[in-house]
């Protein structure tokens, strides 16, 4: 409930702070600030020091596993201000409120941390998506910006009456929005087979197609690369890291009661969707020229190692979408605000940067393997987690070998970067770079490789 | 904690070179931590029993920090700890751009090959098995010859893949495992059912087949050796192939052991098929680093074979053999290092005569090569009649036919040999002069290593009979 209340003040703060300050560049740290503060207020609430006390009628329940997820995606924003702050000021005319439309996402994802209704989903999912479909589109004078911005409404206005449909089919069947109550997973007696009505899983099945759709999962990710490159860099690195996240913690504590309805047709249906969305991926993301294109597509195929978590549902798979969310995030906004520095976009443009910027080199170097899954970084073991409760199931050992063959073709794309800056000639042209800056990524870096080798320094948190 | 020191002293040290201003102290700096390497690993040789280091990890996963260094280990990472300083040694006077990033890396590699040996995890295992690559990426890729990028790429993504097979490999058998542990011992006493073993062993031995390299996977290792700069290449064939050998010994046999009684003759037919392969392919080359990386299949096919047959002379004759086959090849890539350096071609066509102009390097090298050839009296002699012996207790007629491999390959070095260093002088060996002081050290304690280990090799079959014995023990 903190984080709520806490992201819609300070978003609407953020929007005076607009008004009443003439200096643009106090506004970074006025966000950071703010940003400190809201994930103190979750902490607050994750370790039952203070709670803001609201009666939502069990709308909303908040369980450990949800703040901390929540704290994530606060820190995880925190570091994307810290190290593309001044980049954002610099997209248009409107700094205050791009912050403050960053705070409303990040309010849309605390009530996705928390719904136990199937109403507080939506309304989740609507405040998490509306700020960015204008984020998006914040490039208003770029023609691609604006085309982007207008396809990713109209398709997430689209999604958004399929789930609407859905939760009304299933308002229908059991009476209930209720994600957890007892009608809704409607099991006769404890332990016999939930039977369901036809409507039932037709408003089930529509929801899993909606929440494909916001986790970009094949073949609903249409709209995934046109936005990831049409919209400013700086804010396609938050959808492709924060805002992904969070839509595969809601698709997990949806589908965590609700796929027992569907029966064994739920793995068959889920492993047809995890094979089309690595495919997709990994195979579409080998052919492009663009990095940030590259990095929309790769950004479905992690999705497709991330919807390992619903097919397995256990423990593990609990553990690993934290981890998962949080290696993914870290490395894609390490390499996302190294890209933003770059004068040119395709794989080019990366040639030389380890002679003229050796730090960048080396800090997107470890993001790169990150992203690919290398040992000694967190990607790794967000990789082994998502494998190993699979495996921990007892069955579907055959598309753990798939998932790993693909997990060698997406080598191939990221290692071209990797080959491209250290191993190709050419002079990259950057746009001015701190040293502030450079030290936010060796920051990142560190912390990609400290979880590398010590997972359980994150994970501890979560068992306090 | 002498485990603990073998690999934290190339990691600390490597890291601190990586970090440091390119300069000509990185090159001392880089050999003064071999040595100590070195020295450690001789201590460990001299000290009776297995060490052993255990500290908590990943409580979480059930994986420990833990190290075991028994026989086989010391004999490894002997092998590992002489390589660095020959190397370094061997290629003093080349001097490459951005010096202190290679012997950094270098140095990491040489961490990640010793924890391959030293880990008793199989968790820590793939960290450390991964670890020894990523630097070789790197090293092949920056300072390789010409078509490196491509070439290193292929290596990395083969043995990539059968990487991540490895670890679907190792998660199903820690899933198996009664305490869910990733420890050594749980993992021998998984009791995999039959079936199950099969997916396991084919899960792991294609990575291990890909890492030696065994015939059909080894098309990566002629270009990547030929491409690599030569101080890559040395420890690509003497020491990194052997983690692949290492790996079937220590994780695969216990492992699985009927998968590996089922399929020894498919296995077995494999290797002898790729040594005979390689042989003929090695006879028709005309780069002298093309023909010792045929030559290198071809060894390493027969210490395979040897493994698979499942007795005790056999894999006693490979473990000896994986001591000495490092010892021999890094000898003749010395050579061919040399060579290329000074007359500016590998190629023997265009070479002749050459004893003429160096006399000891040709003496140093006609005895390397006779060892690669296995007479006796060289230390290769010992291990391959050991394994010839194993092979023929299997079946005969796969004896006979990989016994085919040791004509060939005295056709194809004696010709090298011959085209080389005898025959007429011809227009650009003129230019040749003696080899330096320093090469000539290291090549001459490289011979002696060869003469000493094929007149006396009893102290290394001594070494390694407790992990010889613990395998059959166990049976």
């Amino acid at each position: 409930m903190n984080a709520i209340i806490v992201s819609a003040l300070l978003g609407v703060v953020m929007m005076f702070s607009g008004i009443l300050l003439k200096n643009k560049s106090s506004l970074k740290y006025i966000a950071i600030g703010g940003l400190l503060v809201l994930l103190i207020a979750n902490l607050f609430q994750t370790y039952g020091v203070y709670t803001i006390v609201v009666n939502s009628h069990d709308l909303l329940r908040f369980q450990k596993f949800g703040l901390f997820f929540n704290s994530i995606a606060i820190t995880a924003t925190m570091i994307y201000v810290i190290l593309s702050g001044k980049d954002i000021e610099n997209v248009g005319n409107y700094p205050a409120e791009y912050f403050a439309l960053i705070f409303f996402v990040l309010c849309g994802v605390s009530i996705l941390c928390g719904f136990n209704s199937l109403l507080m989903l939506f309304l989740g999912i609507e405040i998490l998506s509306i700020p960015l479909y204008i984020l998006t589109g914040a490039d208003k004078r770029n023609l691609k910006s604006n085309e982007a911005s207008l396809k990713y409404f109209l398709m997430g206005a689209f999604t958004a009456g399929i789930m609407l449909m859905g939760i009304a089919l299933i308002y229908g069947a059991t009476g209930s929005f209720g994600i957890t109550s007892p009608v809704f997973i409607n099991t006769p007696t404890p332990g016999s087979a939930p039977k369901a009505s036809f409507l039932e899983i037709a408003g089930v099945l529509l929801l899993f197609v909606a929440m494909c759709f916001k986790v970009s999962a094949a073949p609903f990710h249409f709209w995934t690369p046109d936005v990831y490159d049409g919209a400013p860099s700086v804010f396609t690195s938050f959808m492709a890291t924060v805002v992904k996240a969070a839509g595969f913690f809601a698709f997990i504590r949806l589908m965590e009661g609700q796929s027992a309805i569907l029966g064994p047709t739920w793995k068959i249906l889920l492993s047809f969707v995890i094979i089309a969305t690595l495919l997709i991926g990994n195979i579409t993301a080998v052919f492009q020229q663009s990095v940030k294109r590259m990095l929309a597509y790769s950004s479905i195929a992690q999705a497709g190692f991330m919807l390992f978590a619903l097919y397995s549902f256990n423990d593990v798979a609990k553990e690993g979408i934290l981890l998962y969310a949080s290696a993914y995030s870290l490395a894609t906004i390490g390499i996302f605000a190294v890209l933003i520095k770059l004068k040119d976009y395709t794989l080019d443009g990366f040639n030389g940067l380890a002679k003229t910027e050796p730090v960048l080199a080396l800090t997107a170097t470890i993001c790169l393997l990150s992203l690919s899954g290398i040992p000694l970084t967190a990607g790794f073991f967000a990789k082994y987690y998502m494998l190993a409760s699979v495996v921990k199931t007892g069955s579907g050992l055959w598309l753990v070998i798939v998932a790993v063959l693909f997990a060698a073709v997406s080598v191939y794309y990221y290692f071209r970067v990797i080959q491209a800056m250290y191993f190709r000639e050419g002079v990259s042209e950057t746009t001015e770079i701190t040293s502030g800056f450079k030290t936010g990524l060796i920051f990142v870096a560190a912390l990609i490789v400290l979880i590398g080798v010590l997972p359980s320094l994150l994970l501890n948190y979560f068992y306090f | 904690m002498i485990p603990l020191l073998l690999i934290l002293i190339p990691l600390l040290s490597g890291l601190a070179v990586f970090l440091l201003k390119d300069s000509p102290s990185t090159k001392s700096l880089a050999l003064v931590s071999s040595l100590a390497t070195l020295v450690l690993s001789l201590m460990a040789v001299f000290t009776k029993g297995a060490l052993t280091y255990d500290a908590a990890w990943l409580p979480g996963l059930g994986s420990r920090f833990s190290l075991l260094q028994d026989g086989m280990s010391k004999m490894l990472s002997l092998l590992t700890a002489i390589s660095f300083p020959v190397v370094f040694a061997a290629t003093y006077k080349n001097v490459y751009q951005r010096s202190s990033a290679f012997y950094g890396l270098m140095l990491l590699t040489q961490a990640g090959l010793l924890g391959v040996f030293l880990a008793s995890d199989a968790l820590l295992f793939y960290f450390f098995w991964e670890l020894a690559l990523i630097p070789v990426y790197f090293l092949c890729s920056i300072w390789g010859g010409e078509k490196r990028i491509a070439v290193t790429f292929k290596f990395f993504v083969y043995t990539f893949i059968g990487s991540l097979l490895m670890l679907v490999g190792l998660l199903y058998v820690y899933a198996q495992t009664a305490d869910h542990s990733f420890a050594m011992q749980s993992f021998y006493h998984a009791n995999l059912p039959g079936h199950a073993q099969g997916a396991v062993f084919a899960l792991f031995f294609i990575a291990f087949a890909i890492k030696m390299p065994i015939f059909p996977f080894h098309t990566w290792q002629p270009d990547a050796y030929e491409q690599s700069p030569t101080a890559v290449t040395m420890i690509l064939s003497g020491v990194m192939v052997k983690m692949g050998i290492f790996a079937v010994i220590r994780w695969l046999l216990p492992m699985v052991p009927q998968a590996v009684h089922g399929h020894s003759m498919f296995v077995v037919i494999l290797s002898v098929t790729g040594m005979i392969y390689a042989s003929l392919i090695a006879i028709r080359q005309d780069d002298i680093k093309r023909l010792i990386a045929y030559s290198s299949i071809a060894h390493i096919g027969l210490m395979c074979a040897a493994i698979f047959v499942q007795n005790q002379i056999g894999l006693e004759g490979v473990m000896i053999q994986m001591f000495n086959h490092g010892i021999n090849v890094i000898g003749l890539w010395i050579v061919a290092d040399v060579i290329e350096q000074q007359l500016g071609t590998r190629k023997y066509s265009e070479l002749g005569g050459l004893a003429l102009k160096a006399p000891v390097l040709a003496i140093l090298f006609v005895i390397m090569a006779l060892a690669n050839v296995a007479l006796p009296l060289t230390n290769a002699f010992v291990g391959e009649f050991l394994m010839f012996n194993g092979l023929f207790q299997f079946n005969g007629w796969v004896a006979a036919i990989a016994g085919i491999s040791i004509i060939l390959a005295a056709v194809y070095t004696l010709n090298m040999i011959q085209k080389i260093f005898y025959g007429n002088m011809v227009e650009k060996t003129l230019v040749a002069v003696e080899v330096s002081g320093n090469v000539q050290w290291v090549l001459s304690i490289l011979v002696i290593v060869v003469l000493v280990m094929g007149v006396y090799p009893q102290p290394m079959i001594e070494l390694t009979k407790d992990t010889v014995s613990a395998i059959f023990a166990n049976r």
